[in-house]
């Protein structure tokens, strides 16, 4: 079995699998019962200053949005951070450390944006032997309408600002935990690693509304009729994260930063796609909460029948392998020419392909009296569409035309790779040669 | 008086107090509200679906299914009701297996369709709960039109009548409107008094008039229907019986299928209703399943169908059969009766092997007996009751286009209409059309 052992950062864990800074690590009893499922790290729920803590509401904090038999797509939360006292929560990593020193145990950190409530926080941790902490610029309710969390992550200037602080008071490795709630993720990314971070980790929730309830006409998850917006986390954000982690991977200024991905990782499959994005390590929250905690267990045995089966001796030969192929669209090869394919075998006659480009496509699929559905090669786009809607996995393939074939659609004959730099189309097309 | 099944003869109470509740309960329970939303999502949404094709009153099944994934099964229920105001009942008793459900793709695809039937009926149930009419009449055409039996067929007719604006009059002969939704079919496909509740709640549409006692010959002839109504709908269905033709056939205890399942029906303590501790049930359609299941379900110890030609060609569905079998039904196949044998009363039925070949079926010399303490004909039911002066066709009254007759103004639909299957599906589409081309023909003569 592939050796899942992995260094981030310096920090050694036995698997890249760890519990994001979230409801489950806000306590010594879910953190003991985390490492005794297999968990490789936990990142403790994120501390406030010293002080009385925070507050929750005592309502719902969680709303959700479901596929068909209610299985969990996405969960929106309103919780703050820990709401249990500063010291109860540093004696309690201190004592798990001791016991699981095997384990990645990094705190999660959101202090008011001054260097003095920074060098005190930083302080305060110091002695519970925790490998790193990650500094919360993420969290996009509450906590951000007084001025933490997602309104320092919101500015660059900020999140280098208290990196900086950090790696002034601190001798542990140090981990920019980014918001999704900006324009651009590689600014940010950009900003934490000018100032001095060791990593970051992305993506924290996304703003969000789970629904609206019609009879009362008030957002979910609703509080006395009211709503306000929480954070969108769980399988529905995955797709969100994977790009905003691509795109930190391979911008010049932030290549090489190490990731920590984040983001609906629910299965060893979707630990396997950030981590290849170039993510070194993955933090799970949404899986765990709705499964409880053994799920890692189908991550590891996952992860490593897939490492086995590629001869990947280590998750370091994982990292990064498909960073190389995300580019930019200008880049990408217009004389790759596909045309779909039905497999009649395969295909169940339900017409949802033809549905599909009859009404909102290119009217390339035909339909006889007997339901037999076939594509027209010289007006198929390629488009795709047929393939995402077909309820039979491979029923609908695509083919790839030949150098040298004849597009029926254009007349024209397929060459060599070109894209739209050079594209007589574009008016600022270079020449060829 | 303590009787079981080993009771010799006929008798009552054969079985345990709990046991009559249990075993005539519902068959197929509603599906309840997140039953039904993952049902409702196993379907693909076809395009110009299958299921839609194979329904006879052709309901927009893919619509009404969304509806229900939606949460919006009363929008469900009048997609369905809007083509198939019976619909209730045809979720009940639809040989979905043989018509929506058997061309569904995932039928096709993996053996496993979506259950439309109980989809349909979980919709049309709530909606029906509401205890509100969905459709309201036109404005009074100051037509009238008669409709002769109160079956599926005429209760379809009528309906979309009274919704066009018509008045209406139905004729039925029986105390209670329903037809074979209320005198035929097992108990346990439609328990809980369903079939009158519908009728009344068909009837909230308004427009109809039900008239109990009468029929053709019987106080009714077609010609006064003629002269006091703008149009008439034949709907009498097939209430002849088709006789065994073999000797013996006269003696007590050999009754009628049909008979035995409408008293079924209409009694609601089912452990006073008699039944031989030998049953044999002679027919391979639904009305010999419905009677051979349930006279084991009322205590009978030996019950036999058994059906002259092969399996393949019984019209009971494989699924019908199958819950005749789950039950402890026998079916034999391939053997006619030749007599019934008893001294005052029927003892024993005598079969003969038949042998289906080229030149149709012949009886092969070897028999065999059977013991029957009650003998059961199922083998068809025939047109009765019919007019003079239509014009017949098979056994059945001619039609043409949507149930026209030979004879101006007045059209038939359901069983004793010629063409379609025998279905309560099958009545309710043809007494449908039938309205609607009469509403035509209405409205072309008034200009």
């Amino acid at each position: 079995m592939a050796d899942l052992t992995t260094n981030f950062i310096g920090i050694t864990s036995p698997n890249p699998f760890w519990l994001a800074s979230a409801p489950p690590t806000d306590k010594e009893y879910n953190v003991r019962r985390a490492f005794e499922a297999g968990w490789g790290g936990v990142v403790w729920k994120t501390l406030g200053s010293e002080g009385p803590p925070v507050v929750n509401v005592n309502g719902p904090r969680y709303g959700a949005i479901w596929g068909a038999d209610r299985r969990l797509l996405g969960l929106n939360n309103i919780e703050l951070i820990t709401d249990r006292p500063l010291e109860v929560n540093l004696r309690e990593i201190k004592s798990v450390k001791r016991d699981w020193p095997d384990r990645a145990l990094v705190i999660s950190l959101m202090v008011p944006c001054d260097e003095e409530s920074w060098k005190d926080i930083l302080h305060r941790i110091e002695d519970t032997g925790a490998d790193g902490v990650e500094l919360n610029f993420g969290c996009p309710h509450g906590m951000s309408e007084r001025g933490m969390g997602s309104a320092v992550g919101q500015v660059p200037e900020y999140i280098e600002m208290v990196t900086r602080w950090v790696k002034q008071y601190s001798r542990m490795p140090c981990i920019v935990k980014l918001t999704p709630n900006i324009a651009d993720i590689r600014k940010p990314a950009e900003a934490a690693k000018r100032g001095g971070a060791d990593a970051v980790s992305l993506i924290n929730t996304i703003n969000s509304i789970t629904g609206v309830n019609l009879d009362s006409f008030s957002p979910e998850p609703s509080i006395d009729g009211k709503g306000a917006h929480g954070g969108y986390c769980g399988p529905a954000v995955k797709p969100i994260a994977l790009s905003m982690v691509s795109e930190i991977a391979r911008h010049a200024e932030t290549r090489g930063l190490p990731i920590s991905g984040i983001g609906g990782v629910t299965t060893w499959r979707d630990a396997a796609e950030f981590m290849a994005l170039g993510a070194g390590n993955v933090q799970v929250c949404t899986a765990a909460m709705t499964y409880g905690f053994k799920v890692v267990q189908e991550m590891i045995s996952g992860l490593s029948q897939y490492m086995d089966g590629k001869g990947m001796a280590s998750t370091a030969d994982l990292v990064g392998r498909a960073v190389p192929n995300v580019t930019d669209w200008n880049q990408l090869n217009l004389n790759y020419v596909t045309k779909a394919e039905i497999d009649q075998a395969l295909c169940i006659k339900c017409g949802r392909c033809y549905a599909a480009c009859e009404d909102t496509s290119h009217q390339a699929i035909a339909m006889s009296e007997d339901r037999t559905f076939t594509v027209k090669d010289e007006e198929c786009v390629a488009c795709n569409l047929c393939i995402d809607v077909c309820p039979v996995e491979a029923c609908i393939t695509m083919r790839v035309l030949g150098r040298g074939e004849v597009d029926p659609r254009t007349g024209r004959t397929v060459g060599d790779y070109a894209n739209w730099t050079t594209h007589p189309n574009n008016p600022m097309a270079q020449a060829a040669e | 008086m303590t009787n079981s099944q080993l009771t010799p003869g006929i008798a009552a109470g054969r079985l345990a107090a709990g046991d009559y509740a249990r075993n005539f309960a519902d068959i197929a329970p509603r599906l309840d509200a997140h039953e039904a939303r993952v049902a409702a999502d196993r379907c693909y949404f076809c395009h110009d679906a299958p299921c839609m094709t194979a329904c006879p009153t052709s309901i927009d099944i893919p619509l009404f299914i969304r509806q229900i994934a939606t949460g919006t099964p009363e929008a469900a229920a009048r997609t369905i009701f809007s083509q198939n105001i019976l619909g209730g009942m045809c979720a009940r008793v639809c040989p979905t297996e043989q018509l929506c459900e058997e061309v569904c793709v995932r039928e096709v695809a993996e053996g496993k369709p979506v259950e439309i039937g109980r989809l349909q009926r979980y919709a049309t149930d709530t909606l029906m709960a509401t205890g509100v009419h969905p459709f309201v009449r036109a404005k009074a055409t100051g037509k009238t039109v008669a409709v002769v039996g109160a079956g599926p067929a005429g209760l379809s007719a009528a309906h979309r009548l009274a919704m066009k604006g018509h008045d209406v009059v139905i004729h039925d002969p029986r105390p209670k409107a329903g037809g074979l939704n209320e005198y035929g079919i097992a108990s346990y496909k439609t328990p809980g008094g369903f079939a009158g509740a519908e009728v009344e709640w068909l009837l909230k549409i308004g427009g109809i008039r039900v008239e109990h006692g009468k029929s053709l010959g019987a106080g009714l002839t077609l010609d006064g229907l003629r002269a006091d109504f703008d149009a008439v709908v034949l709907a009498i269905g097939l209430a002849g019986v088709n006789a065994l033709r073999a000797e013996g056939e006269d003696l007590p205890n050999v009754l009628s299928a049909v008979d035995f399942i409408a008293e079924l029906r209409q009694q609601d303590d089912k452990s006073k209703l008699p039944v031989g501790r030998n049953v044999v049930v002679i027919g391979g359609g639904m009305t010999a399943i419905d009677a051979a299941v349930q006279s084991k379900l009322l205590g009978a110890e030996n019950v036999t169908i058994v059906y002259r030609r092969g399996q393949d060609r019984m019209s009971a569905s494989l699924h019908e059969q199958e819950h005749a079998t789950s039950v402890g039904v026998r079916i034999l196949h391939h053997a006619a009766p030749v007599r019934v044998i008893g001294d005052g009363a029927a003892r024993e039925v005598e079969f003969a092997y038949t042998e289906d070949g080229p030149k149709g079926l012949t009886l092969k010399g070897e028999t065999f007996r059977l013991k029957a303490d009650q003998v059961m004909k199922a083998i068809g039911q025939t047109l009765s009751g019919a007019p003079e002066g239509l014009t017949l066709e098979g056994g059945k009254i001619a039609v043409t286009g949507a149930g026209r007759t030979s004879v101006a103004g007045v059209w038939a639909a359901g069983d004793c209409a010629s063409g379609g299957e025998d279905l309560t599906v099958t009545a309710v589409a043809e007494g449908r059309d039938a309205a609607e081309d009469i509403h035509a023909s209405l409205m072309e003569a008034a200009g």
